[in-house]
C-alpha cells in the first residue's frame, strides 16, 4: 500500500445520506476475479442513463469535479452490502480520501485495509466543505500524523482515527504481514481450543 | 457486575491484547462464497501464502447461481467466478458444497441447517448478511475481502470492542405480525444507522419465544439498522434446534457442549451501552415503501408526508421519485407486479410453510409473476416432501432450486424497470433486484397475500385469517 501522510487534493461532492454500496458499485460489476478496473463502473446506475452515456446532472459528471481525489459524502456513506469492491472502485476512479459526518462500519473498515481514508466530521463541516468544494479550484489538505484537515482560507479541523490505523496507513504497511509476527501465540491459543472440523 | 453474552464470547477470544490496538481476535468458523473470495485467494497466491485452517472453512455457491436448469449457467462472468471457486477450493483444501451437493444452498441458510454454526463462536464471512448466525449465541459478523485474505492467512482478525445494545422487546406479538415485521418495524423506527458501532443483543419476551428461524430472520437484518453483528443468548430452544445436526458433537459430548453453551448466556445484571424497550402491541405487519429498509410504515398506514425522526426530506423526495409513489399514499394502494419468496432473510422451511398457509386453495392474481427459491437443497426437498411446492405451484407461484436469485438479481432472476416486488428479502436498495426494480420489504405471509391481490392488503384482514389463527 502507498503510505498517506500529508496529503492535498481537489474535492467532489456528493451530497446525499445513506449512500449504499449497491449504488457505489452495482453487482452487476461483481463478477470480475482480479482487484483493479472498478473505477469505470463507480456509481455506473447514478453516472450513466440507459444508454450508456454520462448523465450531465450526476455530481460527480460536472466539471468541478473533474481530477478530485477527496470525496466529500453526507451520513451513514457506504452502507449495505460489505463488498470491498465498492472502496476498491472508488481508489480505482482516483479518490484516496473520502469525509463525511458518519461511515457504515464494514465499509470503514474496508477502506482502511486498501489505503482509502474515512474522515467523519461534524455535519456543520462537512456542509462547510461541500459549499467550499463548489469551487473548481479549491483544494484540501488532509494531515494524518497530526490528524488534521485544511480546508480553504483558514479553516482547519481535526479528526479522529485509531492510532493502529494511523500506524498502519502512514506506514503504508501490509496488515497479514504484521499478524503473521504473532503465530506463535496465535498457535498457543489453538491448543487451548475445542476442535471445530468442516470436513 | 454481571457480563453479557457478548462481553464473555469476546473474551473468550482474544489472542493478543495491548493498549491503542485492536484485540486480536480468533475465528473459529469461515464460511466463503464465489463473489467476494476470488481476489483473497490471488493475494495468498502472490504472497506464497496457505489457508492455515481449511478445517475451520466451509464454502457454498449462492450468489450467482441460476435457480432454473442450474448447470447450465449462460452468463460466462459468474461461471468464471464459480469455476475459481472450485478451483481455489481444490487447490487450498476447503471443503465446498457445489451444485451437485445436497447441502448447497444460501450460505446463511446452510451453515445453520448443517449445525456447524454453534453457540459461542467467532463466526464471519465475506458477506454482510453473516449477523444472521448469531441467532444461535454466536458473534457472527460480515468482512471485507481483504479480511477474507487475513482469516485464511491467519485465522484472526484485528478487531476493536464494538459497544453493546440491549434491544428488548416485551409482551406478546399481535396475531399477523412476525419476525420480519419486528425487525423492519425496529428499523424504521430507530433508523438505518442506530446499531452503527454496536452489537445488538435481542432479549425479551418476544425472542425468547420465537423459534430459530425466527431469530435468523431477526439477527439477519440486524446490518440493515447499521449494526455488524447481532445475537440472541442460547436456550433451550437454540439446543433442541442444533441436536442431530450433521457437524454436530452427539451423545455425552453433545450434553457437555449444553453445560458449556448455557453458561454463555448474559448474566441478569449485565451492563450495556445502550438499551432500547419495545412494546410488541406497537408492533403491525410492515411494508417498506421506500430505498432503504428504515423507509417502511405499518400496512394499514400511510406514507408519511414531510420528513421524519429518521429521514430527511430531500431523502424522502428522491425515494418516493424513484419509487413512483407519492406521499400520504395508502401503503394498500400499491400495486405489486412480482413477488419473491426467498433469500437468506425468509427462505427456510418455516417460511414457505407460512406463505403456503396464505395461499393454499388460491390462485396467483392475473398480472402477477411470482416465484419461490428456497434457501437451500434441503429446504426445498423438505418442502417437497411435505408437498409445498405443490400448493404454491398450483397456485400459479414458479419452484427453483436454491440460491440468492432475486434478492439482489446477480444471476438471471430480476425484476424490471419500473415495476413493483414484493420481496421477503432484507434489501430496498435502487437497483438491488434489478435496474430501476421497485422493492418492498415484507413477511413470507404479506408476500404471498399479496401474490393473491396484485397489492399488499393487511393480512389480518384476509378471508381465512381465522384459520390461520389457529395456524399460528
Ligand atoms: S440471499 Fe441476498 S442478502 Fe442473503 S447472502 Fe444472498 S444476496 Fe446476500
Amino acid at each position: 500500500m502507498e503510505p498517506i501522510t500529508v496529503y492535498r487534493g481537489k474535492p467532489a461532492v456528493l451530497d446525499r445520506n445513506n449512500v449504499d454500496t449497491d449504488q457505489i458499485i452495482p453487482k452487476q460489476f461483481l463478477k470480475r476475479i482480479e482487484r483493479t478496473g472498478f473505477g469505470e463502473f463507480l456509481f455506473y446506475n447514478w453516472r450513466y442513463n440507459e444508454n450508456g452515456e454520462l448523465r450531465e446532472d450526476f455530481e460527480l459528471n460536472q466539471p468541478e469535479a473533474a481530477g478530485a481525489s477527496i470525496l466529500v459524502a453526507g451520513e451513514n456513506f457506504g452502507c449495505g452490502s460489505s463488498r470491498e469492491h465498492a472502496p476498491w472502485s472508488l481508489q480505482d476512479f482516483g479518490f484516496q480520501i473520502v469525509i463525511a459526518p458518519s461511515f457504515a462500519d464494514i465499509f470503514k473498515n474496508n477502506c482502511l485495509k486498501n489505503g482509502i481514508l474515512p474522515i467523519a466530521l461534524s455535519a456543520d463541516e462537512v456542509s462547510y466543505l461541500m459549499k467550499e468544494a463548489k469551487n473548481p479550484d479549491v483544494e484540501f489538505t488532509v494531515d494524518l500524523p497530526n490528524q488534521k484537515v485544511y480546508g480553504p482560507a483558514d479553516f482547519v479541523t481535526e479528526f479522529d482515527i485509531h492510532p493502529y490505523w494511523k500506524e498502519m496507513l502512514v506506514n503504508g504497511w501490509d496488515e497479514i504481514s504484521i499478524t503473521l509476527q504473532y503465530d506463535d501465540q496465535i498457535a498457543k491459543y489453538e491448543q487451548t481450543i475445542d476442535v471445530v472440523s468442516t470436513k | 457486575m454481571g457480563k453479557s453474552i457478548i462481553e464473555k464470547i469476546w473474551e473468550q477470544h482474544i489472542v493478543h491484547q495491548e493498549e491503542n490496538k485492536p484485540d486480536l481476535l480468533y475465528i473459529d468458523l469461515h464460511y466463503i462464497h464465489e463473489v467476494t473470495s476470488p481476489q483473497a485467494f490471488e493475494g495468498l497466491r502472490l504472497k506464497g501464502r496457505k489457508v492455515r485452517r481449511p478445517d475451520r472453512t466451509f464454502a457454498t455457491m449462492d450468489h450467482n447461481v441460476p435457480t432454473i436448469n442450474r448447470y447450465f449457467i449462460e452468463d460466462e462472468i459468474a461461471l468464471k467466478q464459480l469455476t475459481a471457486l472450485e478451483t481455489n477450493c481444490r487447490d487450498f483444501g476447503i471443503e465446498l458444497a457445489d451444485l451437485n451437493s445436497p447441502d448447497q444452498g444460501i450460505v446463511h441458510v446452510i451453515g445453520p441447517e448443517m449445525g456447524l454454526t454453534q453457540p459461542g463462536m467467532t463466526i464471519v464471512c465475506g458477506d454482510s448478511h453473516t449477523s444472521t448466525h448469531g441467532a444461535f449465541g454466536s458473534i457472527a459478523f460480515g468482512i471485507g475481502t481483504s479480511e477474507v485474505e487475513h482469516v485464511f492467512a491467519t485465522q484472526t482478525l484485528w478487531q476493536t470492542k464494538p459497544k453493546t445494545l440491549k434491544l428488548e422487546v416485551n409482551g406478546k406479538l399481535r396475531f399477523g405480525v412476525t419476525a420480519k415485521d419486528v425487525i423492519l418495524y425496529v428499523i424504521a423506527k430507530y433508523g438505518v444507522n442506530f446499531g452503527n458501532g454496536y452489537i445488538v443483543e435481542y432479549c425479551g419476551e418476544v425472542f425468547r419465544n420465537m423459534s430459530m428461524e425466527e431469530r435468523m430472520t431477526v439477527c439477519n437484518m440486524s446490518i440493515e439498522g447499521g449494526a455488524r453483528a447481532g445475537l440472541v443468548s442460547p436456550d433451550e430452544t437454540t439446543f433442541s434446534y442444533i441436536k442431530g445436526r450433521k457437524f454436530v458433537p452427539t451423545g455425552e459430548e453433545f450434553e457437555q457442549s449444553v453445560n458449556q453453551w448455557k453458561l454463555l448466556a448474559s448474566d441478569e445484571d449485565a451492563v450495556y451501552d445502550r438499551e432500547i424497550t419495545i412494546d410488541a402491541e406497537q408492533i403491525s405487519p410492515m411494508v417498506s415503501w421506500g430505498t432503504n429498509p428504515g423507509m417502511a410504515s405499518a400496512v394499514d398506514e400511510n406514507i408519511p408526508v414531510g420528513s421524519s425522526d429518521t429521514i430527511d426530506e430531500k431523502e424522502l423526495q428522491r425515494a418516493l421519485e424513484y419509487m413512483g409513489l407519492t406521499e400520504g399514499m395508502q401503503i394498500t394502494d400499491i400495486p405489486v407486479q412480482h413477488v419473491f419468496i426467498g433469500s437468506c432473510t425468509n427462505s427456510r422451511i418455516e417460511d414457505l410453510r407460512k406463505a403456503a398457509d396464505v395461499i393454499s386453495g388460491k390462485q396467483v392474481h392475473k398480472g402477477v409473476r411470482a416465484m419461490v427459491v428456497p434457501g437451500s437443497q434441503k429446504v426445498k426437498k423438505q418442502a417437497e416432501e411435505e408437498g409445498l411446492d405443490e400448493v404454491f405451484k398450483s397456485a400459479g407461484f414458479e419452484w427453483r432450486d436454491s440460491g440468492c436469485s432475486m434478492c439482489l438479481g446477480m444471476n438471471p432472476d430480476a425484476v424490471p424497470a419500473g415495476e413493483h416486488c414484493a420481496s421477503t428479502s432484507n434489501r430496498n436498495f435502487e437497483g438491488r433486484q434489478g435496474a430501476g426494480a421497485r422493492t418492498h420489504l415484507v413477511s413470507p405471509e404479506m408476500a404471498a397475500a399479496a401474490a393473491l391481490y396484485g397489492k399488499f392488503i393487511d393480512i389480518r384482514n384476509l378471508e381465512n385469517s381465522s384459520e390461520m389463527h389457529q395456524l399460528h
